[in-house]
């Protein structure tokens, strides 16, 4: 048990468009169904919003505009995992968010250079369990994006 | 681990301690014969002392009981509290702040105090030298020396009224003993046979132990002489010697050499009971019973006060809910359920808020010391009145009003205050007068800082800006004295002829006014020349709670501050007009520049244009500007939140609040919309 344990890592799936997606179930706070969201101007594309979550004011990023996919109006199954990326909560829109897997850390393998460039940096891993294959996202970098840089110092000038 | 668990309420205490040394010190500075400040200074320092050392902070300890003994020496009139050994005190008192504040950064509170150590033990010797004896020996006195309980007090005077003898005795064993337990025995024994052991020290299960040095000391009511006590004492072996005491004499030393309460209480009691009150201790006795009485009070982390808020906030938006329910549902039983429930959380707010007001007097206080510090710097004579400290603020603002506050003051006794010649030159007192102010007034609170100085001189302030290219001649001219004073809180200022370490730098000023409406409030000056100038801030009473207008963009909503709207008006399309491709607006004689917020925050447009436009009119300082909204909702009190560490910094947002209807809106941020 204790071994398993020490070899596996837990993460929740999520999907977006037709790929599977996982984070680490330590870095996500909660799951949330879409509720209102109030739009924040003048920050970047992807910034979707920020939203009341249980009396703290949580932001919102849209990951498929962060992915550059193509946007998609919420479903019933859209959902809004929490996470905690250095001390801050944030909340990611996505398809679906369909399970809790334990995937071993073998299974764990370096992002396949041919998808190189610029997604390169937000992968931390591409995981290959049976049939599936899982993208493990490296949330500091899907949250500290260029654009983030650049907005702050916009606003450090201003 | 232990230890952290009390660290917190270390640092809290010991800084209290330490505001309480500075505090009183300098009273006694101004009354040197004032015996129960000293009495009071004694206790802060042996409260600290004790402190320290069970936390085990060395350096600490030490320098505070090399610092209690000079104390000790002032309460037994040895030496004089003058300037130069309060000056002293105070760098003791300077270093155990800095070591404090060390710990409290989680360090291990150590430091060199050598120098001030060696200061301190020269007062203690160097003045005169059998004195620093006398103090030493008093300090060991102190140490042994022991308290009797009630039970105890009673058998004394008892047994006193019935002709028993009671008597303090010593009794040193020989160097070389070879069974301590066994002499004590002895000696108790011999002691029981001629009378009755009251109390001894170490307690018996520690002499029994072995658990002490060569000596300990008995009190023993008995008939027998002091002579024979001695003498039967002295027949036990191994005895090196005894020393007898009445106990009655003990106990007026110990009045006299103790600053424990403890044994003050006692010493109350005895003389209630017997005779001989000392004239000296009486009104000492009197006030420390008056103040453990005063407050009840328990220390709470600000965190859960912070948490409790936040729940409340929570409930206030359900409460919100369950009208808008009650009213669809039309249910009486209902309607007067939730009614009651919102007078109910009106006074628990009130209460919430309450909670985390605090007295300005947390900011006040450390004012004196540096007024005094800086006085002395600059030669001058300052007088420092501090009014209203009791005044209430929410913690918020508290935590944000020091450094403000440190400006102005500094400016007082720099620009404000004459040297004593210039002083008397004009005619008034050698001494200046600072007075600082706090008050309630409606929904504010006001600081002044006002003195008695050269008051500002406008024509030397308008040179200055002109010559800065702060503002030019011809603007210069048509302006009215507050509108110069003004021009103070420009950056790039300073009327100052030399440039001091103090101020002057032509910093200062402008950040106090930034800060000061960064927290919701405003600043203003009045002065008249040669008679003074006052400084006034405005402050609202929370931060955590703003008045604001919600406004509706589109679809969206907005929250504006009250605080910083002038009017709100509707418009005529026709009455926009173009001036070098900005949109103004011609607004009770003033050309005003039009924001739509609209285009401004690219709000998805979801509205027909219409030919009037709802606008309202904001300022920052003296500049206006008209934002362009679609409709006005009302004007509502709203919980202040951060947007969060992710998206703070973002333009033109100054945060967030949480709607009745559980939906985020945003709040506008007036002061980065007019440049």
């Amino acid at each position: 048990m204790s071994e398993s344990s020490l070899d596996d890592i837990k993460v929740i799936v999520f999907q977006l468009k037709d790929e599977e997606y996982g984070v680490e179930v330590e870095q996500v706070k909660s799951i949330e169904r879409v509720q209102h969201i109030t739009r924040v101007p003048s920050t970047p594309d992807f910034v979707e919003g920020v939203i009341n979550l249980r009396g703290v004011v949580t932001p919102i990023i849209d990951l498929r505009k962060r992915f550059n996919i193509e946007g998609l109006d919420h479903s019933d199954t859209t959902r809004v995992i929490i996470v905690t990326v250095e001390k801050m909560d944030v909340g990611l829109v996505v398809d679906a968010a369909n399970d809790v897997i334990d995937i071993p850390r073998s299974a764990v393998e370096p992002p396949p250079q041919v998808v190189g460039g610029l997604e390169a940096e937000y992968i931390r891993g591409v995981a290959k369990l049976e049939k599936r294959l899982l993208v493990l996202l490296n949330l500091d970098k899907v949250l500290n994006s260029e654009e983030m840089d650049e907005m702050k110092e916009i606003e450090g000038q201003v | 681990m232990e230890k952290n668990q009390y660290l917190d309420m270390f640092i809290d205490e010991s800084t209290e301690h330490l505001q309480a040394l500075n505090d009183n010190i300098l009273k006694l500075e101004n009354s040197p014969e004032e015996l129960s400040l000293v009495n009071e200074i004694f206790r802060s320092a042996h409260t600290l002392k004790g402190m320290a050392a069970t936390m085990g902070y060395e350096d600490l300890a030490n320098l505070t009981h090399h610092m209690e003994n000079v104390l000790d020496g002032i309460r037994n009139r040895k030496f004089e509290a003058d300037t130069r050994l309060i000056d002293v005190i105070f760098e003791a008192i300077d270093d155990l702040e800095a070591m404090v504040s060390d710990i409290s950064d989680g360090g291990e509170g150590k430091r060199d105090v050598t120098r001030v150590q060696d200061k301190l033990a020269q007062i203690e010797k160097g003045e005169l030298f059998e004195e620093a004896a006398a103090t030493v020996e008093n300090v060991e006195v102190s140490k042994e020396k022991y308290a009797f309980d009630d039970f105890e007090l009673t058998v004394l005077a008892q047994s006193k009224e019935q002709g028993f003898n009671a008597f303090q005795l010593k009794v040193v064993l020989r160097e070389d003993v070879i069974l301590k337990a066994a002499r004590v025995f002895m000696v108790f024994e011999v002691l029981e046979q001629i009378g009755e052991v009251i109390k001894c020290l170490p307690p018996v299960d520690q002499l029994e132990a072995e658990n002490f040095d060569l000596s300990f000391t008995v009190t023993l009511v008995t008939k027998e002489t002091e002579e024979e006590v001695e003498a039967r004492i002295m027949k036990v072996s191994e005895i090196d010697n005894v020393v007898l005491s009445p106990v009655e004499e003990i106990e007026h030393q110990s009045q006299d050499e103790s600053g424990i309460p403890e044994s003050r209480e006692q010493t109350d009691i005895q003389s209630d009971q017997a005779h001989d009150p000392d004239d000296l201790n009486k009104p000492m006795i009197k006030e420390d019973k008056t103040v453990p009485a005063a407050n009840k009070t328990i220390r709470v982390n600000i965190d859960r006060l912070d948490s409790l808020m936040n729940l409340f906030e929570e409930l206030v938006i359900d409460r919100g809910r369950l009208e808008q329910i009650s009213r669809d549902l039309k249910s009486s039983e209902l309607t007067e359920t939730v009614e009651h429930m919102t007078r109910i959380s009106g006074d628990l707010q009130t209460i919430i808020l309450n909670m985390r007001m605090v007295p300005v007097e947390q900011v006040f206080n450390r004012f004196p010391r540096m007024v005094r510090t800086l006085a002395k710097e600059l030669n001058k004579k300052v007088n420092l009145e501090i009014i209203g400290a009791e005044t209430e603020l929410d913690r918020t603002v508290i935590d944000e009003i020091g450094d403000p506050l440190v400006h102005l003051l500094r400016n007082s006794l720099d620009h404000g205050i004459e040297e004593p010649e210039q002083r008397r030159k004009s005619g008034k007192t050698d001494t200046g007068q600072i007075t600082l102010k706090a008050y309630h007034s409606g929904n504010h609170v006001f600081i002044e800082v006002a003195d008695n100085g050269a008051g500002i001189d406008r024509d030397k302030v308008l040179e200055k800006a002109i010559s800065r290219e702060v503002i030019s001649e011809e603007n210069g001219a048509g302006l009215t004295d507050r509108q110069v004073y003004e021009l103070l809180f420009s950056s790039g200022l300073s009327t100052a002829d030399k440039i001091s370490d103090i101020s002057g730098r032509g910093v200062g000023l402008d950040v106090v006014k930034s800060k000061i409406e960064s927290l919701g409030g405003n600043v203003s000056i009045n002065s008249r020349l040669n008679e003074g100038t006052v400084f006034s801030i405005q402050l609202p009473l929370t931060l955590s709670i703003i008045s604001v207008m919600l406004v509706e963009v589109q679809d969206e909503v907005y929250a504006v501050p009250l605080s910083s709207i002038i009017e709100t008006a509707i418009i005529k399309k026709e009455e926009i007009m173009s001036a070098h491709n900005q949109k103004v607006i011609d607004f009770r004689g003033n050309v005003v520049p039009l924001i739509n917020l609209t285009d401004f925050f690219d709000v998805p447009v979801s509205r027909e244009e219409d030919d009037h436009c709802s606008v309202i009119i904001v300022r920052k300082g003296e500049k206006m500007a008209a934002l362009v909204v679609n409709s006005f909702i009302g004007q509502q009190e709203i919980v202040l939140k951060s947007l969060g560490d992710y998206l703070s910094g973002t333009f033109a947002i100054s945060g967030a609040t949480i709607l009745g209807n559980g939906q985020v809106a945003l709040i506008i941020d007036c002061n980065a919309l007019i440049k």
